[in-house]
């Protein structure tokens, strides 16, 4: 499996805050209860929780990516 | 802002500097498209349309309107793709220090057109739109005369070309907020990926440059990509335009060579009016830099860089002695978190939780949050579908920096400043506070 990172989409987010609970290695929250995302590669043991973490989003805010997403223009 | 007549007209062949202003010569009004054609020739031979991408490449032309990104690669993105493209114009300018767009829309259209018509071609677009800030009735009425008058003359073969007023906020310029008004929604940033160059105007790939880059273009097509790189340095080739304000003898749109001092640039608008304490380079998204620093450096990304400063769309403003840099970067910070397109979280409550403890330290309420704003900032960096976080973070930074000393004099609620204020902030806007 190709290395992927979790991205937020800021836009789509309300601040449930359940990713932080469901995969508190990589997600806290900030003080108005914003999702702060470690951007590094996930790891594979993580990519269990990780994919459950963005299942749970209600509001489908939070993204796993390709780790190496080209730059866009 | 007003574009002060330039000192050297322009030679019928290729100009030197004056380059973008030399069509201003002739007074203040805009310029029609017989003048316009005398001056510069006509536009695009066709042999230079064949490889326009290769010429702007070549040149070394980056995006003027604030991010320098190379205008060649970009192009490159459209012209790969298939289907209907599209070509923005980009003069929304909701920059409140910045008044270049608007001045060369205003007195020189048919030079931004003519480049948006030959980008147009090279990336197989046959629509041109240009957008404008709504309030700017004198661009729009400029615009809607050279389209009427080049259309009159068939001068731009299968491509058309047409104006739209964009709202006048601050995030309306940034291009995806800029497509998506285009495609009826609200002029507000879209999370990315899709690019515009991916998936604009009507989901077709699209082109978005700021005005400034296209009248270049226009340039670049006719004179080469040697005469370009003529002015300015390797890396930083070229002329720009600087919207210079506050205190200086003459306030105005400038255009210099990149590579020119501060105080070079200053001089140009007949110079300071007193003892400066500070300049702001790159208007609200910019950095504060100290006044005896910044004049001797030159207007250069890599003279900036070791600041943690950038030429971004080049306004600068001066400011001077007995002005309070506490209260102007209070204002400033209020305009800009007002002015949030209120999408995301981190954006929303942290530019408002920085406006409010800046604007508790200028009025000496002795309530001092520099370490609770250096969080903040740190909270708010990178984490907007924008880079409207990101601009705020890096003037306030600045400004904890350069007014540490008045900062420090405000929490034990005193000031050194005369209650003069200098940053053109919109007033409609700070009256709403």
């Amino acid at each position: 499996m190709k290395s992927e990172r979790l991205r937020v989409n800021p836009i789509a987010c309300e601040a449930h805050g359940l990713c932080a609970e469901l995969l508190p290695e990589r997600i806290t929250l900030d003080e108005w209860g914003y999702p702060i995302v470690d951007p590094a590669p996930l790891s594979r043991e993580l990519h269990r929780e990780a994919r459950r973490a963005v299942a749970s989003c209600p509001t489908l805010a939070l993204l796993l990516e390709q780790a190496a997403s080209r730059r866009a223009a | 802002m007003s574009v002060p007549a330039p000192t050297r007209s322009g030679a019928s062949a290729a100009p030197s500097l004056p380059r973008l202003l030399v069509g201003l010569a002739g007074g203040g009004r805009s310029a029609g498209l017989d003048a316009h054609l005398e001056r510069y020739g006509a536009h695009g031979a066709s042999h230079v349309r064949a490889d326009l991408i290769g010429l702007l490449e070549e040149s070394g032309l980056t995006g003027r309107g604030g991010a320098a990104f190379p205008v060649a690669v970009k192009m490159a993105a459209v012209a790969s793709r298939s289907g209907r493209r599209v070509v923005v114009v980009n003069g929304a300018e909701g920059e409140p220090a910045s008044g270049k767009d608007r001045a060369l829309l205003r007195r020189l259209p048919h030079l931004v057109i003519d480049g948006a018509v030959l980008a147009a071609s090279a990336v197989g677009a046959r629509e041109v739109i240009v957008a404008t800030g709504s309030g700017g009735q004198v661009e729009q009425a400029a615009l809607a005369h050279a389209i009427g008058e080049r259309e009159g003359r068939r001068l731009d073969g299968p491509v058309r070309t047409f104006a739209v007023a964009v709202p006048n906020s601050f995030v309306a310029g940034e291009e995806t907020a800029l497509v998506r008004f285009l495609n009826g929604g609200p002029a507000k940033p879209t999370f990315t990926p899709p690019r515009p160059f991916e998936r604009g105007v009507g989901g077709a790939p699209t082109l978005v440059q700021n005005a400034e880059t296209l009248a270049n273009v226009a340039l670049i097509a006719r004179f080469g990509a040697g005469w370009f790189r003529s002015l300015g340095t390797e890396d930083e080739p070229g002329s720009v335009l600087v919207s210079l304000t506050g205190a200086v003898g003459r306030a105005g749109v400038y255009e210099v060579e990149l590579g020119t001092t501060f105080e070079a640039l200053l001089r140009q608008a007949e110079g300071a009016t007193g003892p400066l304490q500070a300049l702001l380079v790159g208007g609200f998204f910019g950095s504060w830099l100290e006044a005896r620093t910044a004049l001797s450096l030159r207007l250069l990304d890599a003279d900036l860089a070791p600041y943690g400063a950038a030429l971004g769309a080049r306004a600068v403003v001066a400011l001077p002695e007995g002005a309070c840099g506490v209260v102007e970067t209070a204002r400033v910070a209020g305009y800009l978190a007002r002015e949030s397109a209120g999408q995301c979280g981190p954006c929303v409550h942290g530019l408002a939780a920085v406006a409010r403890a800046l604007g508790r330290l200028a009025r000496r309420e002795r309530d001092d949050r520099r370490g609770d704003l250096l969080r903040w900032l740190d909270l708010v960096r990178g984490r907007g579908a924008c880079r409207h976080p990101d601009g705020a973070a890096r003037f306030v930074a600045s400004a904890l920096d350069v007014f540490a000393d008045e900062f420090s004099l405000h929490a034990r609620g005193r000031c050194s400043g005369a209650g003069r204020l200098v940053l053109p902030v919109p007033k409609r806007q700070e009256a709403a506070a």
